[in-house]
């Protein structure tokens, strides 16, 4: 397994020497250490590997993931997985601003709480916070869900398009055009996958979870609204 | 952009190392400010005496000068391009009155019992070393690395900002009614040196502190009377504390054990603080206030 002590070696070169690897790649496991908050940590793999992060991890960790799994034993700083397209990241800890903004793909859980914009702009990534998320989060989503097993923060899902929402605490505020749906047997389902994906095998009642999304009255413009503009 | 750091600490024995674990801190956040650097100390005090930072050129022998001019002991630290004075508190406003008529080329940039301020312009590695600041003790500091957007790179435009005695303000961000709520405040008596926006947060949390709000209060207030986007770090003589405007625009991070709370705008900055390993670390949430006090 390599590992590499970025006490010694730049995150520069560790980021090449992950770029480098082929997709059938013997080194399929590997080992970071003293990540002490640096930023575009095992950003841009395109590799079926599993990268463990040994600490507290800065910016933009694991953006652009590509089959990859990545795992951050501490807490990730803003846009933890942006834009990831597929594979997994894992955050044993808390996650700054805007996780898995813009993701396409794949699965993020964090272990802790999400700040703000949690799912910002989400395209078809699952996310699931095994704490409680920030304001705002899932802005503008459009396809995708968050589960969320504590509370969200003010203005969920605002202008939200077909992302899936789901909560299980409190909701402090829905944002614009956001609503409580049914959670019909094809949500829970879904639900119940998700949190088996994140390891929560039969650990928490999908039942206890409300389910939120688009009223879709932003879709099209409504002419009352003329003198607006 | 802007980078700030504090630290506040509740275990006396590291107060030795305060300057040096806060130059360390700002020196990791250069690439978020490498223009210019400021930091405030919280050091010695002496019972009736009070500190003024005064910064400017030409300042050898104005201690003496004021000595003589006030008849007391006026001492003078000279570091690089700043000088601490050390006066009889009931002869503040004569020191005032004589720099005043005499030098007034010279900026009085920080005022109180224990506060020491400097800034420049340059990088925070260089700013440190002129000043001197890892050979520094207190109880609690605050600094700042400023990537200017709002004013042009100068020593007055660098942070922190005082506006009252043992007062000090950080800002990461900017603000968009800082004209509005300076033309509030002047007319109250609350003075300013710049037309920076952060000088005015300053002021409205000097005001509000002298109306007799704690710094919590003040800093709650503020939510409701400025407007922008905002990361503030404020000292005062016993006090620390942090607020993020209600949309947490501006990066922060807080670890806090038994010995220290210590804040960063990126985790990076608080990596090379004591059992930092086993800290509580998390990000302080938007629109709450999180103020320690000393007892």
């Amino acid at each position: 397994m390599p590992v590499v002590d970025l006490a010694q070696t730049s995150r520069r070169d560790l980021n090449s020497r992950l770029h480098a690897l082929a997709q059938d790649t013997n080194e399929t496991l590997w080992r970071i250490e003293n990540p002490d908050g640096r930023h575009a940590l095992a950003a841009g793999l395109d590799a079926p590997i599993t990268v463990m992060i040994a600490g507290h991890v800065g910016y933009y960790c694991a953006g652009m993931n590509k089959q990859a799994s990545v795992v951050v034993e501490g807490n990730a700083g803003v846009g933890v997985a942006e834009n990831m397209m597929s594979g997994t990241v894992h955050v044993k800890g808390d996650a700054s601003q805007s996780a898995g903004a813009t993701a396409h793909g794949g699965l993020l859980v964090i272990d802790g709480n999400a700040s703000a914009r949690c799912g910002i702009s989400m395209k078809g990534v699952n996310i699931v916070v095994k704490g409680s998320i920030g304001p705002m989060s899932a802005f503008m989503a459009q396809s995708g869900a968050l589960v969320v097993l504590g509370d969200a923060g003010d203005s969920l899902g605002d202008s939200i398009y077909e992302a899936k929402l789901y909560v299980r605490g409190e909701v402090k505020s829905l944002g614009a055009d956001c609503v409580e749906q049914t959670l019909d047997e094809e949500h829970r389902a879904q639900l119940r996958a998700l949190l088996d994906a994140a390891g929560l095998n039969g650990e928490v009642k999908v039942e206890e979870f409300k389910r939120y999304g688009s009223a879709r009255t932003l879709y099209n413009f409504h002419v009352d609204n003329a003198a607006a503009y | 952009m802007c980078g700030i750091v504090g630290l506040f600490l509740k275990d006396r024995s590291l107060e030795p190392q305060l300057g040096a674990l806060l130059g360390g801190m700002m020196e990791v956040m250069t690439d978020r400010g490498p223009d210019s650097a400021g930091f405030a100390i919280y050091g010695d005090g002496a019972p009736g005496r009070v500190k003024l930072t005064v910064r400017g050129s030409g300042l050898w022998g104005v201690a003496q000068a004021l000595s003589v001019a006030v008849d007391s002991i006026v001492e003078g630290v000279l570091r690089d391009t700043h000088l601490v004075l050390s006066l009889p508190a009931e002869q503040e406003d004569a020191v005032r009155a004589w720099l005043a008529l005499n030098r007034p080329d010279l900026a009085v940039v920080g005022a109180g019992r224990r506060i020491e301020l400097y800034k420049e312009v340059g990088l925070p590695a260089e700013v440190s070393a002129r000043f001197g600041l890892p050979g520094m003790s207190g109880t609690h500091g605050i600094g700042h690395t400023r990537m200017a957007t709002e004013s042009a790179v100068t020593t007055d435009g660098a942070h922190p900002f005082s506006t009252g005695a043992d007062q000090c303000l950080v800002h990461n961000g900017s603000l968009s009614n800082h004209r509005s709520v300076r033309r509030v405040l002047e007319p109250k008596g609350v003075k300013f040196a710049t037309d920076n926006d952060s000088e005015v947060a300053a002021g409205y949390l000097t005001w509000k502190l002298r109306e007799g709000a704690s710094l919590a209060e003040a800093l709650e207030a503020s939510l409701d009377d400025l407007d922008g986007f905002f990361t503030f770090v404020v000292g005062t003589e016993n006090g620390f504390a942090v607020l993020r405007d209600p949309i947490s625009c501006k990066p922060a991070v807080m670890a806090e054990t038994d010995r220290y709370v210590a804040f960063g705008s990126e985790y990076r900055a608080l990596v090379g603080l004591p059992g930092i390993g086993g800290a509580r670390v998390f990000e302080p949430e938007p629109a709450h206030v999180y103020a320690w006090e000393r007892g």
